[in-house]
């Protein structure tokens, strides 16, 4: 270095680098023996794993590659969101259950966010008889492990009256032991517009929410976003469904022969699995939320009724605002552990992507792609959802100076 | 105003005091602030009770007034003709009677059922003495290594008069014990380093570590299980191979080290930088500083972290019933396999679900009344 030359003023904070001393007591070289010596154990481990895993599939003559990929499954699958037929490919089969992965992740996702937002809140409810009952229910359900629940609800659902005697506690919902059917509507290209008219009424919504809010920040007027958002997201698609025509033909579901037609069908399989996994996962969520909403200062609540504001003002405006940066890093980590839980399925016999995984690799025995396909899936579930949250974590998270 | 209250009160000291008003003390009072301060809540009160009056008479029904505790045997068939009569209005409790020296122990031999069950007692005496504080020194590593080896030997047997027993044979409830606590002993550890190697200034060092944990909590366990039964064989030279329960205590082990590195480092994270600094300043060692003065302190603070980690960590040994392993819940599963019994697995659930929540309902008392007494100082 040139240090000794130029003004030491200029020179950069920090000690000055000197060289590598051939000594045990040089920390860098300490570090760098220690590196040396920890890669290279490990990568002797690897090395040895894997010269044995190429002469063992030599000796057993497995083949290996994506090769089997293209080759035709010859699978049944029960219930598929796409066209399925046994005569299709591995790639397909590998497909559906991906796709029937993010059926049940994404709906016990939204159900068990709901159910445990409403427990952790009953939880901390003045109500004695309430919350001592959320909290028996969170209790309970967090002691017990997840696999033996799914198997308790499989075996009430399995032990349900046949569909001739099926349970119906309200109209048009059927309960027995080839699963649950709810009524639903016979759908036209009508409703298929209406969802797209919600979808762009939202959008609107936030956009003319947004607007306001810079208006009131302009003038300090508080201007009310709910009569211009129920026209929008109600009115909009209201009008393009009329406009359509009006179609309306409900879809009930009825016993035909000796199965039920018509309406949404859930398998017994899906049920049990939406079940378990939503109650169990609630009752976590449930904990999150009351911790999230306990962790705002008290007198949060008080400065706010100082102030004037209304009881469902301040949940909305002072207090959830708080809980939520405390709620949404362990709510991100439940709704990667409900995604990683579906993976228990293949316990109950719904076909979800580990499911059809593992018939694959016992099918062709190329053990190493079956299990490389079934972390690659999660891997890349777990990422997305982290990236996600993390983002909308950065967004509500207080900013600070 | 207040000042004239004031006074009236003082120039008659000798009126008797008052009782307090019926409404705002005692159990009419209690009723009427926690249950029907208002007409919604009453309504919600009254609605709850009647539910819960009619689901635990329900319950009551089915559990203890329609049961059916023993059935009459016939050779050696049990005759479950009763129970069946019951069309579900009642539990048979028969089964459990029948089978639970099978949940609990398995294909054990039975005259030898003594000895897993005094290996689930030293289980309990291992947790117990864990759980004191006492003890929470260097001294548990002798006790650990101690009770883990006398329950090899209570288990397998061939030395000191005890019949060999092979590992095919045992089932039940120790299996489960042993999955968790052997998994818990070695997984430990090996957080503990892992963490430490997170937080290491050594780039390859911690990009190793980062990789373990990110990779192992990033999928399901059932698909490290699955690589453990399949894949594992692969992996190992021609003609070695170690067995089915070993290879899955190995998955267990590697799922748990990755969740309990992340714990543990959270712990080193909120240790406070200055006594890295102070360690540093002593001129300690990398090895003595951490040994010495920051993992006593991190561990520390993690401790009621760690419990909830185990407690899930115990529920997911169950999950080694899908590639077949005999622990606790798997062994509930095959007993109702048999055609006599068939039909009644609500009741086994039941039972084995009732195991399970007393082992994590004592893990979960403790780690709340540890996390209180740990966190006394900052309560005021």
């Amino acid at each position: 270095m040139s240090s000794s030359t130029a003004d030491p003023r200029l020179a950069k904070a920090g000690p000055p680098r000197r060289p590598i001393r051939l000594s045990w007591s040089d920390e860098r070289l300490r570090g760098i023996v220690w590196q040396v010596l920890v890669v290279g154990i490990v990568g002797l481990i690897v090395y040895w794993l894997w010269s044995n895993t190429v002469h063992n599939l030599a000796v057993r003559r497995i083949a290996t590659g994506f090769g089997f990929l293209d080759r035709e499954a010859g699978l049944p699958i029960g219930e598929s969101l796409i066209d399925y037929d046994p005569t299709d490919t591995y790639r397909r089969a590998l497909t559906v259950g991906v796709l029937n992965t993010l059926k049940v992740a994404v709906v016990g996702v939204v159900l068990a966010t709901i159910l445990g937002t409403l427990v952790g809140i009953a939880r901390l409810s003045q109500n004695w008889l309430l919350s001592k009952i959320a909290g028996f229910y969170v209790e309970v359900i967090r002691d017990l492990p997840l696999l033996l629940q799914l198997l308790f609800w499989y075996t009430i659902l399995q032990s349900l009256p046949g569909p001739r005697q099926a349970l119906n506690p309200v109209d048009g919902v059927f309960l027995s032991n080839r699963g649950l059917l709810l009524p639903f509507i016979e759908w036209l290209p009508a409703h298929g517009w209406a969802m797209v008219a919600l979808v762009a009424g939202f959008v609107a919504t936030l956009f003319y929410a947004r607007a306001m809010r810079a208006r009131q920040y302009a003038d300090g007027q508080p201007r009310k976003v709910w009569p211009a958002g129920l026209v929008l997201m109600v009115g909009l698609p209201l009008l393009v469904w009329i406009a359509h025509g009006a179609p309306f033909t409900p879809d009930i579901p009825a016993l035909r022969g000796f199965n039920f037609r018509g309406g949404i069908a859930m398998t017994p399989e899906y049920f049990a699995l939406l079940l378990g996994l939503v109650t169990y996962t609630a009752g976590f969520i449930a904990e999150i939320v009351r911790a999230g909403i306990q962790a705002v200062n008290q007198g949060q609540w008080e400065a706010a009724q100082a102030l004037g504001m209304r009881r469902g003002d301040i949940l909305k405006r002072i207090v959830l605002p708080q809980a939520l940066r405390v709620i949404v890093p362990p709510m991100t980590s439940q709704y990667l552990n409900l995604t990683k839980n579906s993976s228990l399925a293949v316990a109950i016999g719904y076909q979800d992507i580990v499911s059809i995984a593992n018939t694959t690799l016992n099918q062709t025995g190329q053990a190493i792609e079956g299990i490389a396909i079934i972390m690659l899936v999660y891997l890349t579930i777990s990422l997305s959802i982290s990236l996600f949250m993390n983002w909308y974590n950065s967004r509500i998270a207080l900013v600070e100076r | 105003m207040s000042d004239v209250t004031l006074n009236a009160a003082a120039a008659s000291p000798e009126a008797a005091p008052r009782a307090a008003p019926v409404t705002s003390t005692g159990t009419v009072a209690w009723l009427r602030a926690n249950l029907f301060s208002s007409w919604i809540n009453t309504a919600v009160s009254l609605a709850l009770a009647y539910l819960l009056v009619r689901w635990t008479i329900g319950f009551i029904d089915w559990a203890f007034i329609n049961a059916i505790w023993t059935v009459p045997m016939q050779g050696n068939v049990p005759q479950t003709q009763a129970c069946r009569a019951l069309e579900g209005s009642g539990a048979c409790w028969a089964v459990i009677g029948e089978k639970h020296r099978f949940i609990l122990f398995g294909t054990y031999p039975y005259e030898e059922h003594w000895r897993p069950l005094l290996v689930c007692a030293l289980f309990i005496a291992l947790y117990v003495v864990s759980a004191m504080r006492r003890f929470w020194s260097w001294v548990l590593i002798p006790i650990w290594v101690g009770t883990l080896t006398l329950i090899g030997v209570l288990m397998w047997g061939g030395v000191l008069g005890l019949s060999y027993v092979p590992q095919e044979r045992w089932g039940g409830l120790p299996i489960t014990l042993i999955l968790s606590t052997f998994g818990l002993a070695f997984a430990f550890p090996l957080a503990v380093l892992v963490a430490l190697g997170r937080r290491s200034k050594l780039p390859a060092i911690k990009t190793l570590c980062v990789l373990y944990v990110e990779l192992v909590r990033g999928v399901p366990l059932i698909s490290l299980l699955f690589m453990a039964s399949v894949m594992f064989p692969l992996f190992l030279p021609e003609g070695m191979n170690i067995d089915k329960l070993l290879r899955a205590q190995v998955a267990i082990t590697l799922f748990a080290g990755a969740y309990l590195a992340e714990v543990v480092r959270a712990g080193l994270q909120t240790l406070p930088r200055g006594q890295y600094e102070a360690a540093e300043a002593l001129g300690l060692s990398y090895w003595h500083k951490t040994g010495l003065i920051i993992l006593p302190q991190a561990l520390r603070l993690v401790i009621p972290p760690l419990v909830n980690t185990f407690i899930g960590f115990f529920k997911d040994t169950s999950l080694v019933l899908i590639i077949g392993i005999f622990d606790l819940l798997t062994a509930g599963k095959t007993a109702i396999v048999e055609p006599a019994w068939q039909g009644f697995g609500i009741e086994v659930y039941v039972f084995v679900g009732a195991i399970y929540l007393v082992f994590c309902f004592a893990m979960s008392k403790y780690s709340q009344d540890l996390e209180r007494d740990l966190n006394q100082h900052r309560r005021r």
